[in-house]
């Protein structure tokens, strides 16, 4: 069946903010899906709140709508455009769970919009557990044995019936979101009672334990023509019991028998079917006892999901395009496979690889948060490697990782066996590498397996891996054969050197004398029984190298490896425009990365995709490799954040030529030294600083300084271990925390400048002009990691003159780094000082943002300046505006907000309670949005509805401030009390309230405990949904008792109950703003396209 | 201990690696499988008789070996190449390693990092003959004997794979007994009688020697041609049993090498593929429903037969009712006035997935409509 000509417009609906559970792979679906309805001449409408996303770039829909993912702003967006059908499945649980409440609203029907690509039926009965359980069964497969409950008796009777421990599910939440092992009453009574509450339908499933099975994953695609077939098969190195998300997992399965494996499948294809998936993608887990075969369903998702991607990225076979394509009316038969060009995609790919996917936590972002994984995904990102053997596959995994502490090393010595085994058998992210520490330390296949029920089959290639260290550590020489024969299992030259006693360099070099390099092989769907027509390549030490001829002068660009906590989508996007942008130019782009969730490993986005690590040995291969087919002109390594650039120098120490800002300059800016001296000549400000071994030095910098002040300890980037210190005593706490402060790590004290506001800037530099991509403007004040804090474009409360002077230190600042391509400048405005704080010659992670609420393509530009473009010539070609830039956005420019998203739901401390919500200056967030609109009180509230939910428009607001906080609250509550809010504080902040004529009900300290009259607590209240808007502000040092842990215990029953909590008075302020405009009740859509005709036309 | 081995092939490509299974020397045509999961299927698979199977998945062996799973009551590749030999099986089933097993039947075969550019190069250069060594170690010399060694074109093997004495697989306890079938063993897999078996059908195993007469005296409601190895083309005595089969009206279904003797049968020409369909991912449409099946195949040659509609044949008019999406070959026939079709691939899929089992229901439905309407002759 060819397309269906009776559709001509298709909304497509995003999975909106990076949470845990739902990162960057619903960007690389949903692009894929955009660019295959608009090749079809369909007219694309696109709703995702995220605007660092590929996706959501203004060529990759007719009209898209940086607006929040709810039904009503999506209803706005329908009646407006009246699009003929609704494709939901492709943006994740958020979509899916969009377009169920539009349905159930009447508002598909209402509009006559059709849901294609799924059905509602199929939707509730792949959610559904209980219809679920019912399909399985109708189809002759079994499911564990468990009950629907809906209270916490009901979970209570049932658990009694099904016997400890059990697992709690909680329905429609995704990602496990909520989910967890019970081990006794206790356990259920805090994980089902969290799980009701986090369930919209307050419904949780309670299930025997099938802890310690294989898990297994199918992906499988269905025609409209009833064909069906399995994408992929997925095993997890980590038995039942840890999320899948958090598992290793290894493509294709490898302890299964054919028979096994087909009735696995058949199970898959007559569930899709019974389920009614009509067209698409879905995926179906299933679990099997590891000593008779049983096997279990455990659930499937009718929609492209985290697997669905990995799978995409793992065979080469791109399950969102041809999902979108399916959900027009094409058969598979009818879509051609990429690949191989010739055969169609009605096929099942077939490897001659291994590709395994390893998770990356940040769990050192949480502290106190349990590291122990569970049910309930908790991993913020993942990186995956192809090799042609497990081990090979899985080394370079592991090094993708670029984590301390978690890879495979022969460095030092292995510890204590026996504990090593006591300490595998409770999985956390270390428990591979002790594994591997363990088999070092002489423990048995046989004993981990009983330790950890990790497959004896995967145990033993660990082993393998040990004992050819061994038989390296043993050789007199390290000979060619030995040495080709470990690079096969994957090892790297840096774990070689540690076996030998020399540093890598030293076995690089030796590796290179003897002529060992890695080949180059394709990911080809087919195992090379058709010739690949796309160069997706993967390394390994093979016979022969498949990497085809260059035509044309080459950029290689590098990634920015797996995702974590301050280095996630916002890189990949500017690494994509660079491989966009410089095509166009005419060179040929060369990717590397090894993230599977990415745009940026899609084989559709460069000319050459190489899926490998981002280690200087890997690095330097592909450069090799390239190299002996043609001309690389250069390397990009600025716009993949840290990841590229800590690789900058030791790439020029090879000869590998770097374009844009040369090393040296990336170097100056870090070095705080060199740095000052660029400001001084500058004659720019910045604020005191000094460095300290100890703590009387720290307090002898800290009087000097004068308080507060910020400290960090120096060996870390990224806001690690950053605090803010008001007085001698906290200083004191902070130094005994941190007891690594010695000689060796200084901590680094900065003053921290109290009320200023803290301003970001993106500018592009070419040598001769500064281009202002955007000024920022933060919404909480410096302090906050500017990861984590809301700001707004265009600087709301910025005068021309400071715009100005912001103009002219950035420019001195670019100028005196030598910054070729982008620089991104955080300054701190004080008492009418523009202090700056720091410089990153860099692509930052506003870049996105920044491109899309000035609709000039920034990272596109950014890479041509890299290549020898001017800002000039770039503004005669088209790709920045003829005159003006960021700094010149006319007066009446809407305004963009973005809005950071937490991800403190997820963890919870050993003692089942939540963690700490206050932001700092450590970064924490996963993801942001924006929201954008004529004024910032509706750009404000809409950023707020994308990332947390909607602001409350009456109720109750709970308001507890810090004694330095309370002038500047009076003037806000005021406003909400007018607005109709009852206002609930405690004792000290509701008396300064009512002596500013704002009435307020004093509420109960958790530390005062219940009233004599059972008068509850303000967490009580917030347990009991009494209260809609918490306004507080931390006070006392962390970990103590007293008011400090008044406040933890308010906000983590705000993250229970998902209560919107303000933590900042300028947070407040903007609340307050947002509040009145949805009170107004005046908000509406515009589309990004809108926007930049607007902007234009101000411009004009 | 590690002992090295060579593989040559006949155009003087040269592989390294080290011996699996057995010690020595084997020759046969070299032939790549892409199947993921089945190796043991693969293995004890008849078809595969005189061919040297290059395993594209990397990791053969992880499962082991059980006395369940085997096709035949062998192993019949006369060489056997692979990436990453398991050192241990891991699965409830498994009995002893895959290398024990290479061993015990004397299988030769190499374990080698150049899988991949061996399969480049038969795809590239077609299937051709090649050995595997442990004791020559001087491939040319090695690669002069490949040349002196038998082609696969016009190779009769059917006797060499076919049973000795006709068996007879029964019903399962409690599905009774609708048909009787006979079937012809060309170098049938276990599975397919055991398919037939499973849904009412007695069927009579007999050696391919067979004559018609012979086989219409057990009075099968249908007769099956098996799969089998070798070149259709040398296939003469089987051709002639079943033309005078298809004299009789009686209904026939052939599966693969069964496939290519209908072809003959109806006077169309077989020829050989560059290197073949071996895997089990195979698409395969069905011309009229348009349903597309994941099928799988084991066949290096294939029927030149018309594929846009009916032709006409010795026996009445006939379609090409399945294609093979990769490549457009021919993977199905149908006589449209007689109750005889037969396909390339194999629906009773051992290794390989279920989606054409079907076509065992199809055969039965020809059966029980043949017993409604007794054949005209």
């Amino acid at each position: 069946m060819p397309r269906r000509s009776d559709l001509s417009s298709v909304l497509v609906i995003g999975s909106g903010p990076i949470v845990i559970g739902q990162a960057c792979e619903f960007d690389y679906s949903g692009t894929q899906a955009c660019r295959v309805l608009k090749d079809e001449g369909l007219r694309v409408i696109l709703v995702n709140s995220n605007p660092a996303t590929i996706m959501t770039d203004p060529e990759f829909a007719d009209a898209t709508y940086v607006e929040p993912i709810t039904p009503e702003m999506i209803e706005k967006i329908i009646a407006k455009e009246r699009p003929d059908a609704l494709l939901p499945t492709l943006g994740g649980q958020t979509a899916l769970n969009a377009a169920v409440a539009l349905h159930e609203a009447g508002v598909l029907d209402k509009y006559n919009v059709e849901l294609i690509g799924a059905n509602i039926d199929a939707i509730q009965a792949g959610e559904d557990r209980e219809t679920f359980k019912d399909v399985v069964e109708r189809i002759g497969g079994e499911s564990a044995r468990s009950r629907i409950c809906h209270s916490l008796q009901e979970c209570l009777d049932a658990a009694e019936e099904l016997a400890y421990p059990v697992v709690v599910r909680p329905s429609f939440t995704m990602g496990g979101s909520g989910s967890g092992f019970a081990h006794n009453e206790a356990d259920l009574r805090r994980i089902a009672g969290q799980g009701l509450a986090l369930s919209p339908t307050h419904e949780v499933l309670l299930e025997e334990s099938i802890l310690g099975w294989k898990e297994y994953e199918l992906e499988l695609m269905r025609d409209g023509n009833d064909n069906v077939v399995v994408v992929c098969s997925i095993e997890n190195f980590d038995p039942m019991g840890v999320h899948t998300g958090d598992s290793v997992t290894v493509a294709p399965a490898m302890t299964l028998t054919d028979r096994e494996y087909q009735r696995m499948r058949d199970i898959g294809i007559a569930v899709i079917r019974e389920v009614g998936v009509d067209t698409g993608g879905c995926n179906i887990q299933f679990a099997v006892h590891p000593e008779n075969g049983r096997v279990i369903v455990i659930e499937m998702n009718p929609r492209v999901s985290r697997s669905s991607a990995l799978a995409s990225k793992a065979t080469g076979f791109p399950i969102a395009k041809i999902a979108a394509k399916l959900a027009v009316g094409y058969t598979l038969d009818e879509i051609p496979n990429d690949i191989t060009a010739e055969t169609p995609a009605s096929f099942e790919p077939t490897l001659d690889y291994v590709v395994v996917k390893v998770p990356r936590f940040a769990f050192e972002k949480f502290p106190g948060a349990d590291p122990g994984l569970t049910t309930t995904m908790k991993s913020v990102g993942e990186a995956m490697a192809i090799g042609r053997s497990f081990s090979e596959a899985l080394q370079k995994a592991m090094r993708s990782l670029e984590k301390r502490g978690v890879g495979f090393t022969w460095a030092g010595g292995p510890g204590d066996k026996d504990e090593l085994l006591r300490s595998v058998a409770t999985p956390t992210e270390y428990r591979l590498r002790q594994v591997q520490q363990a088999l070092r330390a002489g423990a048995t296949v046989a004993e981990l397996h009983a330790a950890t029920r990790i497959d004896p089959w995967f145990l033993d290639q660990l082993l393998l891996m040990e004992e050819t260290a061994r038989e390296i550590a043993a050789a007199p020489k390290l000979g060619a054969e030995l040495l080709r024969s470990a690079k096969r299992l994957g090892f790297s030259d840096t774990q070689i050197g540690e076996i030998v006693g020399k540093s890598a360099e030293v076995v690089r070099e030796l590796r290179y004398a003897l002529g060992i390099h890695p080949v180059y092989l394709t990911v080809d769907t087919c195992a090379a029984e058709f010739a690949a027509q796309t160069p997706y390549l993967y390394s390994s030490y093979d016979e022969e190298t498949e990497v085809p001829e260059g035509a044309r002068p080459k950029v290689i660009i590098l990634g920015s490896g797996p995702n974590r906590i301050g280095q996630g989508v916002e890189f990949d996007y500017s690494c994509v425009h660079a491989c966009f942008a410089l095509s166009e130019a005419g060179y040929e782009t060369v990717m590397v990365n090894c993230n599977p969730e990415t745009v940026s490993t899609d084989y559709d986005t460069s000319d050459r995709l190489y899926f490998e690590p981002l280690t200087l040995e890997d690095v330097l291969e592909v450069v090799r490799a390239e190299q002996l087919t043609g001309e690389v002109v250069g390397v990009v390594v600025q716009l993949g954040g840290q990841t590229p650039l800590g690789l900058a120098r030791e790439l020029k120490a090879a000869g590998v030529p770097i374009v844009g800002t040369s090393p040296e300059s990336i170097d100056l800016a870090e070095d705080r030294g060199e740095f000052g001296r660029v400001l001084a000549d500058a004659g720019l400000p910045a604020p005191k600083h000094g460095t300290a071994h100890s703590f009387d030095g720290a307090r002898k910098v800290a009087d000097e300084i004068g308080y507060p002040v910020m400290v960090r300890p120096s060996y870390v980037l990224g806001g690690r271990g950053m605090e803010i210190v008001y007085n001698e005593t906290m200083l004191r706490d902070y130094i005994a925390r941190n007891a690594e402060v010695s000689p060796e790590y200084p901590v680094l004290i900065d003053r921290f400048l109290d009320d200023a506001i803290e301003i970001d800037v993106d500018a592009l530099y070419d040598g001769h002009e500064l281009y202002l991509g955007g000024i920022m403007e933060h919404i909480e004040e410096a302090g906050i990691h500017s990861g984590d804090s809301a700001c707004a474009l265009p600087a709301v409360t910025l005068g021309n003159e400071d715009f100005e002077r912001i103009r002219y230190s950035t420019e001195g600042i670019a100028r005196g780094c030598g910054v070729r391509g982008l620089l991104n400048v955080q300054y701190a405005l004080a008492s009418g000082v523009l202090y700056v704080l720091e410089a990153n010659p860099r692509a930052s992670r506003t870049v996105p943002f920044v491109s899309k609420a000035s609709a000039v393509p920034l990272a596109k530009a950014a890479a041509r300046v890299m290549l020898g473009s001017s800002i000039a010539d770039l503004r005669r070609e088209g790709l920045l505006p003829a005159e003006g830039d960021g700094g010149t956005l006319p007066m009446d420019a809407p305004i963009s907000v973005k809005e950071a998203v937490l991800p403190f739901n997820r963890f919870i401390d050993r003692q089942g309670e939540g963690v700490d919500t206050v932001l700092g200056p450590e970064m924490r967030s996963t993801g942001e949005v924006m929201g954008l609109d004529a004024d910032f009180g509706a750009a404000y509230a809409k950023s707020q509805q994308a990332a947390f939910g909607s602001l409350p428009t009456s109720g109750a607001v709970f308001v507890s401030v810090a004694n330095r906080d309370k002038r500047t609250m009076v003037f806000p509550v005021k406003r909400l009390a007018d607005l109709g809010f009852e206002i609930l504080a405690t004792e000290g902040t509701a008396w300064v309230l009512r002596r500013n004529g704002v009435p307020a009900r004093v509420v109960r300290k958790q530390s005062e405990g219940p009233g004599p009259d059972g008068e509850p607590t303000i967490v009580q209240l917030i347990h009991d949904g009494e209260v809609d808007l918490i306004v507080n502000t931390p006070f006392g040092s962390a970990g103590q008792s007293g008011p400090r842990l008044d406040g933890y215990e308010i906000r983590t029953a705000a993250v229970v109950r998902s209560v919107p909590s303000v933590t900042t008075v300028q947070g407040l302020a903007a609340a307050v703003q947002g509040i009145e405009a949805l009170v107004r009740g005046d908000i509406g859509v515009r589309s990004l396209q809108e926007h930049a005709e607007a902007l234009r036309g101000g411009e004009g | 201990m590690q002992v090295p081995a060579i593989l040559v092939l006949e155009d003087g490509r040269v592989f390294h690696g080290r011996s699996f299974g057995a010690r020595g020397e084997t020759f046969g045509e070299i032939v790549f499988n892409t199947g993921m999961t089945g190796y043991q299927e693969t293995l004890t698979d008849p078809s595969y008789h005189r061919q040297i199977v290059a395993m594209t998945a990397p990791h053969i062996g992880n499962t082991g070996v059980n006395d369940d799973d085997p096709e035949s009551g062998r192993i019949w590749v006369a060489g056997y190449v692979v990436r990453e030999p398991a050192r241990i099986p891991s699965n409830w089933r498994a009995q002893r390693t895959l290398e024990e097993e290479l061993v015990r039947q004397g299988v030769v075969g190499v374990a080698m990092p150049g899988t991949r550019a061996l399969t480049r190069h038969l795809r590239d250069r077609g299937a051709m003959r090649a050995a595997i060594s442990t004791e020559e170690t001087d491939p040319e010399r090695l690669r002069e004997r490949v040349l002196a060694s038998p082609r696969m074109s016009g190779a009769d093997l059917a006797d060499e794979v076919t049973t000795e004495e006709p068996y007879t697989l029964h019903p399962p306890e409690g599905v009774p007994t609708r048909f009787r079938v006979a079937a012809i063993d060309l170098g049938i897999k276990a599975m397919t009688p055991q398919r037939l078996a499973e849904r009412g059908c007695e069927v009579t195993v007999l050696p391919a020697g067979t004559g018609a007469e012979e086989i219409l005296a057990t009075e099968p409601d249908g007769v099956f041609f098996s799969n089998g190895p070798g070149d259709p083309a040398a296939m003469d005595g089987p051709v002639a049993v079943m033309r005078e089969i298809l004299d009789t009206g009686t209904p026939l279904f052939g599966i693969c090498f069964g496939n290519q003797i209908l072809g003959r049968a109806l006077e169309l020409g077989t020829y050989k593929l560059r290197f073949g369909h071996r895997g089990v991912n195979q698409p395969v449409r069905d011309v009229h429903t348009g349903r597309v099946h994941i099928t799988s195949q084991n066949h290096g040659f294939a029927v030149d037969a018309p594929t846009d509609g009916p032709f006409d044949t010795p026996y009445g008019r006939a379609e090409v009712s399945h294609i093979g999406l990769n490549d457009d070959v021919v993977e199905g026939l149908r006589l449209l006035d007689r109750p005889a079709f037969s396909v390339q691939y194999h629906p009773e899929a051992a290794a390989g997935p279920h989606d054409a089992a079907e076509l065992f229901d199809a055969f039965c439905d020809l059966m029980s409509i043949q017993h409604a309407q007794p054949a005209k002759s």
